[in-house]
């Protein structure tokens, strides 16, 4: 799960990881309030949207530049009002856009020089990492790419903590001294216990800053959150925006279904991750386009099914339908009777394949002939995915 | 032989008393698995009745173990109390804990993985579909059979199968059989960052394993566990492998089901690991259908028959 910046900020003064004093406002009327809260002068006004490239990005009314510098509080209304309700186009939301429902203010700060830090999970040790570099404000992978040597990696023991040779370390490799070497040990510690004590799945700061008078700050602030341990921290759900999701995935959760929209126009519907990752796959291989992700899951119900069904067929998009089924345990029969229902309900008009396999396949089979519903039957997983592939062409 | 587990393990059923922990291990019980401990706490001394099966039910791990001999663990519990669970069966020193649990707090494995470096049990998932060593009898019944994959799919033979991915070790392993060959052992490792038993692990396994005579690896986006598996596979493994990896259309940053698919960065997208496998000799799957064709071509490559 993904929150907002000004969200993620409040979350680090919480831990005492230094911010710029800021303030956001969810419509024009809360600007003065907001800016009345900041102290007089260069005043940054920031979009709030899930996606990165912000600045960088366009509004759909051609307005460049969803963060803004300004010299005065006065300009910083000005620029908000362009912001609020607009639609910000940036290279992570795709052509479509996300509309800015919240603008943060916050005091422009003297920038001395820019650094990255980060925590998350080193795959490979199975344990949280700190990840900093003097390279910051810029693309990270880029830096990785160019210039690995300039971006430090210490993996941190879950049993004890971040140790203080360990913070020695980072500050070390950001080549800071003196009291900027004391407030920044204290603020990456304090990072990481956020990181551990909310769950965290990433927490990055890109770039951190130190100012001319010693200060370090988080300028910027993207934190994500592990969806698993969501049911500890009802304080963290509270913070989900629902405005920031794709309806049809709200939707597919209500049902617990597994759905995520892409942009092609065959919809899948599969049972289990892997076999719907692949199927998506299989689909391009024979020259389609996938239109979504999902996974029914391994008990799926006939009401799971008609739920799915409903769902991917909110795509406008969608020109044609693949049901890919291996039955281990699961009843084939029971994906049959979940497909006809859904097919009779929804009034299916699209070419539909339908693939199954494993137990009960047989009677499954037959309930879907008997149904009488102009569906096209595939044997393979790749036979199935050919057919759909020509029905949509 | 097999890897990890044989007909004559005995198992014991973390969580039994569950619904989805009694469904499976009634379906283990009619596959002719030794499934000969429940565990649920507060209800030691009752019983786990199917059919003619009647299985005594513990409070605890440690008098399970120490009551019927059993060396291995299936994990069924809710994911607040399963890392919990998997420590339990490292405190009673069996062999093996596999869980099944899908959703434990990523925090959680991390710590219970700390928690258990260096301890005798090996741990595999969580969030995977266990293992199935296949038996002689029809439907390859007789084996053994831990965790939610389909028994009766497997067949006895020498193709040892490896996955992150439930349904598409299935597929694998339909695929096997349908051709009239059969598995040594088959592996779900799951879909989770964070897990107790890698690719190269078990790959180690099938390696050293003489009744395993080709191997089928199945990997997908995230991570970089299929690389290290494939470059130990280049420099050590001396029998023929297959291997596929989902996810060649994810989209960046989005998690594809699994927790742990997720493309984070350059090296961990499928195509980057299709590479390295084609460079390290392992024959590529084009679609999950030509999974048991592509070992097949890899087997007919180094001349070895895998009947």
């Amino acid at each position: 799960m993904n929150i907002h910046e000004y969200q993620a900020k409040a979350l680090f003064e919480k831990f005492g990881v230094p911010v710029p004093k800021g303030a956001p406002a969810k419509s024009a009327a809360e600007f003065d309030a907001a800016l009345a809260s900041l102290p007089e002068g260069p005043t940054m006004v920031k979009s709030q949207i899930h996606a990165g490239g912000r600045g960088k990005g366009t509004f759909t009314d051609g307005y460049k530049g969803g963060v803004k510098f300004c010299k005065t509080k006065a300009e910083a209304l000005e620029i908000a009002g362009k912001m609020i309700n607009n639609t910000l186009v940036t290279i992570q939301t795709g052509p479509a856009g996300r509309k800015v429902q919240t603008v943060y203010f916050t005091v422009a700060s003297d920038i001395k020089k820019e650094y990255y830090l980060a925590v998350l999970l080193d795959r490979a040790s199975s344990r949280p990492v700190i990840v900093a570099s003097t390279e910051g404000g810029v693309e990270i992978e880029k830096v990785a790419h160019d210039t690995p040597e300039k971006i430090t990696k210490i993996i941190i023991d879950p049993a004890y903590g971040v140790a203080d040779f360990q913070l020695r370390q980072v500050i070390t490799a950001l080549e800071l001294t003196g009291n900027e070497a004391k407030n920044a040990a204290k603020l990456i510690k304090n990072l990481y216990t956020m990181f551990w004590e909310t769950d965290a799945a990433m927490v990055e700061v890109n770039p951190l800053i130190t100012t001319p008078s010693g200060d370090v700050l988080a300028l910027d602030a993207k934190v994500s959150f592990d969806s698993n341990a969501l049911y500890r921290h009802p304080e963290i759900v509270a913070l989900r925006d629902l405005n920031e999701e794709d309806p049809k995935e709200i939707e597919a959760s209500k049902f617990d279904l597994a759905y995520i929209a892409l942009d092609g126009n065959i919809a899948c519907l599969v049972n289990g991750a892997g076999l719907a990752m692949s199927t998506m796959d299989i689909i391009k291989h024979f020259g389609g386009n996938p239109a979504n992700f999902l996974d029914v899951g391994g008990g799926a119900s006939k009401d799971k099914v008609v739920a799915a069904f409903k769902i991917i067929l909110g795509d406008a998009n969608v020109k044609g339908i693949f049901v890919n089924i291996f039955g281990g345990i699961m009843d084939c029969n029971v994906i049959a009777e979940g497909v006809v229902e859904a097919v009779k309900e929804v009034g299916l008009k699209l070419p539909l394949v339908v693939r199954l396999e494993g137990n009960n396949v047989a009677k499954g089979k037959q309930t879907l002939s008997n149904s009488g519903l102009a569906l096209v039957s595939g044997d393979t997983m790749a036979d199935a995915a050919q057919k759909i592939v020509k029905l949509v062409a | 032989m097999s890897i990890l587990i044989t007909p004559q393990t005995k198992i014991l059923v973390q969580g039994i008393t569950g619904a989805f922990g009694a469904k499976h291990a009634q379906l283990s019980l009619d596959y002719g698995t030794q499934l000969v401990a429940g565990v649920t706490p507060g209800k030691g001394g009752q019983f786990f009745e199917h059919g003619a099966h009647k299985v005594p039910i513990f409070n605890s791990v440690h008098e399970a173990a120490a009551a019927t001999g059993a060396t291995v663990s299936v994990i069924f519990v809710p994911p607040p109390f399963a890392g919990d669970a998997i420590l339990e069966c490292v405190d009673a020193g069996l062999d093996l804990a596999v869980c099944i649990t899908e959703g434990i707090p990523i925090k959680d494995m991390i710590r219970v993985k700390r928690a258990i470096t260096g301890a005798k049990t090996r741990l595999i998932g969580p969030n995977c579909p266990g293992l199935v060593t296949p038996g002689t009898g029809e439907n390859s019944n007789g084996g053994c059979r831990i965790g939610i994959a389909p028994g009766y799919i497997h067949k006895k033979g020498h193709v040892g199968v490896v996955s992150r991915s439930g349904t598409l070790t299935y597929e694998a392993v339909f695929q096997i059989t349908s051709k009239g060959l059969g598995q040594s052992t088959s592996v779900g490792i799951g879909g989770d960052p964070v897990n107790g038993t890698n690719h190269l692990d078990v790959i180690k396994l099938f390696n050293a394993d003489p009744d395993t005579k080709g191997i089928i690896l199945i990997g997908e986006i995230g991570g970089n566990a299929e690389v290290e598996a494939a470059r130990w596979i280049k420099a050590h493994c001396t029998k023929p492998v297959a291997g596929f990896i989902a996810g060649a259309t994810a989209p960046a940053g989005r998690r594809m089901g699994h927790a742990g698919a997720i493309v984070g960065g350059h090296e961990d997208t499928a195509a980057a690991k299709i590479a390295v496998f084609q460079e390290c000799g392992i024959e590529v799957a084009a679609t999950p259908s030509d999974m048991a064709d592509a070992l097949l071509r890899a087997a007919a490559k180094k001349g070895v028959s895998l009947a």
